[in-house]
């Protein structure tokens, strides 16, 4: 299906055209803190194609993380729309969303979210055994031995290292071989050598795997790791060799 | 004030308002309110009971004599500020013109009686009016039957020893009584001024004199504590207890049933708070990390720790004593009409029993925590980390389980109830996982066969969830089961044991005995039973003999280890004759006789005589009947249930071994109250026959039955509560980690149905579990109940089972689901924010 084309603001291509995975339009969004409306992102587009590295940077409060969420579909826009695969999906009810995150989405989390109640195995396993993968056991021990912790796949989330933990998440964000990763602050919690190596590990299983990465940080170094960077200001996006380069331009 | 408290204060003041402490504080609350309601309205209804039972004795304590009772006793009471009144009951003949009769007179003092009332009339068909005095001097009230038997009427002048006295009133109820069988005659009340003129108490005359006594609870005690040693040859101190024994066995077993109601509900509300303490204890922790890291010293923390704990413990306990205030009132107001006597007021005691149970509930549960972390770093326990995980996680519970244990032995007073109550618990626990473990793999392994659907998926994965979660799944369901385990046991065992003690005493049981009654009067008596419709009327042979020596041991000069053996080794025993046992005896030794025993010289014993006396079977008792020597073999112990109030013997021998001695007949029977007519007919014809009336008597036992059933109820009531709030905590307990799982599902793509499926099967299997485990085990107490302690036949209910479990199994489900939906509906986003 053809998409009309966006005239108001500017749309951020990838340097080389290819089917794009993700598509947001005119996203605004908004919310409501006793009676005042407060306005996080005001009407942005982005296109992000298969395979890509995309870091999404900005200061912290800046809205970074509501977009990934609104890109995930774990919330919806005001105004605007995401598509995945070239599918509506903002538009899609809940579990709608939830079906084609399924199906196409991991996530690393800045705290991990890992169930303090189950093994490092069984939290890697909970996705899995989600989509009724039948050999979901062998696949996340896969998973945790491609990230080093074939050791400590039955410790409890409390008897392992935040590194350790992270490790886990990731695992568990790339045993269901997802085409998208969602990667939101995956160092925000680590100190400097622990947080390089799992950034190392990320995109290296990203490289393996060929998918899909969005990731959100403020963490200039880490943004760099990746192909694009897009700065989020004022609730509206720019690509941020735009922005190196209207600043060179401004001061000669 | 110090920092520690201010912090305390407002980390608690957070938590509250945060909703962290909001189930908690309900289920602690609850336990005290459960604590104290049933408390105060057990001590009240003991309170009221003992006083109802003060009121067949006439006072609250009575010291007997057979002599004149030393004045120090009642000096001792003066100064203690009890009331007393002083009585002497003796048999006389009274005459009348020119009939006489034997009566029981009672010379009561002029504040007879200190507890209940007399009700007179002027006839012997009227209620009469209720009045609380004595007799005026030179005035004597009869009892109906007498009034009958002598012919007499209001102003006749009756002659009792050399004093001559006017009939004044006809006594028509006197609740003191005494449902003695040996106090045969019928009553005649004067004043005790009277006496010395009478004449009648010589030295050697057999006289009852008593001294009764009333006062608070406290003052009696004390005054029981200081008499009791002082009591010489001859003299007792009773309360109502040893002195009705008919009275004391309805108020043991009500006792008994609201005791062990009472330390239901505490039980289950102590569950529910063990089980809701769960979510605060985390969120604490975060806050004790954050302390840690602002710099608090490790004391600094525990003390705000304590504090905090201190003012939850209290203010929780003001609230859930407010509550059980509220609560027995408004039992009281509901039994009050049960009751004729106002419920006393009531005591501090539960107050501070709350509270004290609050307090040690809520360090009991908080401080193994604390314990543990205080060797921690602060980024130790932010990551809720622990140094030794396993061992150390089932030792927290360690603590509130003694407290509980503690409970349980206050509640129910008795050693081996606590004991049996812990056991049991016990064995639920060890059941519960043992099931849930088997049960889990094995559907787990049915799962393994087939997944090929997706909602079969969801159903495994919820399934799994339980795997996954096992300890916590399994407190919950402990939970859960022992919350249905006393729903189930109070449908199937409340009834049953209501009625089987009512049934002890049917309204059809015997209320009046013959004794006396000659052989040739024996086809009379029939006949009159036939002519009043009599069906069950029961007439037993009786031969009276004293006991001479035991295996060739003279019983005069044995040495009787107390009084009792000695007062009863001195009576004359009726022995009596039978071909088969009586239906409410139970042979606990040695065996009934045969029909080709019959003639050979056997004794049946009851079992508490034999051991009082220290008979044992094949002893060889040798009696004096009428001068002439009887040896007798034990050759069996049976139990009787005298609180049937049917006539039993002590002694029985097989047909043909007493025939050549007299015998005179026992009967008893069952004929309305008021239809005395014919039977005092029977007594004129038969001047030799005595009645024993124990109608009277036996209302009155029926009356506490009735009300003390009523009150179980309402206690049984508040147990139902209290297993209701188990099961809401048990729901509670692990709804946060199941939100978090829930959302996390969410974000890695399950619909909402997958999650609502997989929710719902794992609590329609922790239900299914729960309740399977919970029927097990209330149809085993059930049965052992009925088996030893109702001696009723245990009829498994197959309905009852079933559609518990199938309610358990929809029903907790779908609370569960109704706790989770509303998340269900919230952008995964604001929830991943908030875990």
């Amino acid at each position: 299906m053809q998409q009309p084309p966006v005239i108001q603001a500017p749309v951020i291509h990838a340097p080389v055209v290819q089917a794009a995975v993700i598509q947001a339009q005119e996203i605004k969004y908004n919310f409501t803190s006793h009676d005042n409306q407060i306005r996080i992102l005001a009407g942005l587009n982005l296109s992000i194609n298969a395979g890509e590295q995309v870091a999404i940077i900005g200061s912290s409060g800046s809205g970074k993380s509501t977009l990934l969420s609104l890109l995930a579909g774990l919330d919806i826009p005001n105004n605007g729309s995401v598509q995945i695969n070239n599918s509506p999906f903002s538009s899609l009810d809940e579990d709608g969303r939830a079906a084609v995150r399924a199906a196409t989405m991991g996530f690393v989390f800045q705290s991990f979210q890992l169930l303090s109640s189950l093994t490092a195995l069984e939290n890697v396993m909970l996705p899995l055994q989600l989509k009724n993968q039948p050999n979901a056991k062998a696949l996340s021990l896969e998973a945790l031995n491609k990230v080093g912790l074939s050791a400590r796949v039955q410790h409890y989330p409390k008897q392992l290292s935040g590194g350790e933990q992270q490790r886990v998440a990731i695992a568990r964000a790339f045993a269901t071989q997802p085409a998208i990763l969602f990667a939101d602050e995956p160092t925000g919690n680590l100190d400097n050598s622990t947080g390089q190596m799992i950034v190392d590990l990320l995109f290296e299983m990203n490289a393996q795997a060929g998918t899909t990465l969005v990731l959100v940080t403020h963490d200039i170094h880490l943004a760099h790791r990746c192909q694009r960077q897009l700065m989020l200001e004022n609730g509206i996006l720019t690509e941020l060799t735009k922005v190196i380069e209207s600043a060179t331009l401004t001061q000669s | 004030m110090s920092i520690s408290f201010i912090l305390a204060w407002t980390q608690t003041l957070s938590l509250w308002r945060a909703g962290a402490l909001r189930v908690l504080v309900l289920s602690l609350v609850l336990a005290v309110s459960a604590i104290t309601a049933v408390g105060f309205f057990t001590q009240r209804v003991e309170t009221a009971l003992n006083q109802q039972g003060s009121l067949l004795l006439g006072g609250d304590i009575a010291l007997l004599s057979d002599h004149v009772i030393d004045e120090k006793f009642e000096k001792n009471a003066v100064s203690l500020g009890i009331d007393i009144v002083k009585t002497y009951e003796f048999v006389s003949m009274v005459v009348f013109g020119e009939t006489s009769q034997l009566a029981e007179i009672k010379a009561v003092g002029p504040s007879f009686p200190l507890r209940g009332n007399l009700s007179i009339g002027q006839t012997i068909n009227e209620t009469g009016q209720v009045i609380k005095s004595a007799p005026k001097l030179g005035e004597a009230w009869l009892e109906p039957r007498l009034a009958t038997l002598l012919n007499l009427k209001i102003g006749d002048v009756l002659e009792v020893g050399e004093r001559k006295l006017r009939i004044s009133a006809i006594l028509l109820h006197e609740p003191s009584r005494g449902g003695d069988m040996f106090s045969f005659a019928p009553r005649l009340m004067i004043n005790a001024a009277d006496l010395p003129t009478t004449k009648l108490i010589q030295i050697g005359s057999r006289v009852k004199y008593q001294l009764l006594l009333a006062a608070d609870p406290q003052k009696i005690s004390r005054y029981f504590a200081q008499t009791k040693p002082q009591l010489g040859m001859g003299e007792k101190i009773e309360d109502v207890r040893n002195a009705r024994p008919e009275i004391k066995l309805a108020l043991d077993k009500a006792q008994q049933f609201l005791g062990l109601s009472a330390m239901v509900s505490v039980i289950l509300a102590i569950v529910a708070m063990l089980l809701s303490s769960l979510p605060y204890i985390k969120q604490s922790l975060d806050t004790v990390a954050l302390l840690r890291c602002f710099g608090a010293s490790k004391n600094t923390v525990l003390q705000v720790l304590a504090i905090q704990t201190l003012l939850i413990a209290f203010f929780s306990a003001l609230l859930g004593v407010a509550l059980g205030f509220i609560g027995q009132f408004g039992l009281a107001q509901l039994a009050g009409s049960l009751f004729l006597e106002v419920l006393p007021p009531v005591s501090a005691g539960p107050i501070f029993v709350g509270i004290i149970a609050s307090i040690s509930m809520m360090f009991a549960v908080v401080l193994p925590h604390v314990w543990q972390m205080r060797n921690l770093t602060a980024m130790n326990i932010l990551r809720r980390e622990t140094l030794k995980q396993t061992s150390a996680d089932q030792a927290k519970f360690l603590p509130a389980a003694l407290v509980m244990c503690g409970m349980i032995f206050w509640q129910a007073r008795d050693a081996t109830l606590a004991f049996s109550t812990i056991l049991a618990l016990l064995l639920l626990c060890v059941v519960i996982i043992v099931f849930s473990y088997v049960l889990v793999n094995l559907v787990k392994r049915l799962f393994n066969l087939s997944t090929k659907t997706q909602s079969l998926n969801d159903v495994k994965l919820g399934v799994l969830g339980l795997k996954r979660r096992f300890a916590l799944s399994t407190v919950q369901m402990i939970g859960f089961s022992i919350g249905l385990m006393v729903l189930i046991l109070l449908a199937l065992i409340r009834g049953d044991l209501i009625r089987n003690w009512q049934a002890s005493l049917p309204l059809d049981a015997p209320n009046r005995f013959v004794i006396n009654i000659q052989p040739a009067q024996i086809n009379r008596l029939k006949q009159f039973f036939a002519q009043q419709k009599i069906d069950h009327a029961t007439i037993f042979p009786m031969v009276r003999g004293r006991l001479i020596s035991k295996n060739g041991e003279n019983v005069a000069q044995t040495q009787w280890s107390n009084e009792r053996a000695k007062r009863l080794a001195e009576r004359e025993f009726n022995l009596s004759w039978a071909a088969k046992m009586q239906s409410d005896n139970k042979l606990v030794s040695g065996r009934w006789w045969t029909e080709q025993e019959y003639g050979q010289p056997s004794l049946s014993l009851e079992q508490d005589l034999a051991k009082t006396l220290g008979i044992q079977l094949g002893d060889k008792l040798l009696f004096d009947i009428a001068g002439s020597p009887l040896t007798l073999t034990v050759t069996s112990l049976r139990k009787v249930d005298w609180d049937t109030m049917r006539a039993n013997f002590f002694a029985v021998t097989p047909l043909g071994v007493l025939d050549q001695y007299a015998a005179n007949y026992i009967s008893s029977f069952h004929l309305p109250i008021g239809v005395d007519a014919p039977l005092n007919q029977l007594i004129r014809e038969y001047p030799n026959l005595t009645v024993i009336d124990v109608a009277a008597l036996m209302q009155q036992v029926r009356g506490i039955m009735q009300k003390m059933s009523s009150t179980i109820e309402y206690v049984f009531a508040f147990s139902l509560i209290a297993g209701v709030a188990v099961l809401y905590a048990a729901l509670v307990a692990t709804r946060e980690e199941r939100i978090a799982e829930a959302t996390l599902m969410r974000v890695f793509g399950a619909s909402r149905r997958q999650v609502a499926i997989a929710y719902v099967a794992e609590f329609a299997y922790i239900g299914f579990i729960a309740a399977f485990v919970a029927v097990f085990a209330a149809n085993l107490l059930a049965y052992y109940l009925s088996a030893t302690l109702l001696n009723i036949p245990f009829q498994f209910n197959i309905t009852l089972a079933i559609s518990t479990m199938l309610a358990a199994t929809a029903l907790i489900p779908l609370a569960a689901w109704l706790g989770l939906r509303g998340f269900l509906n919230i952008p995964a986003k604001q929830l991943l924010n908030s875990i």
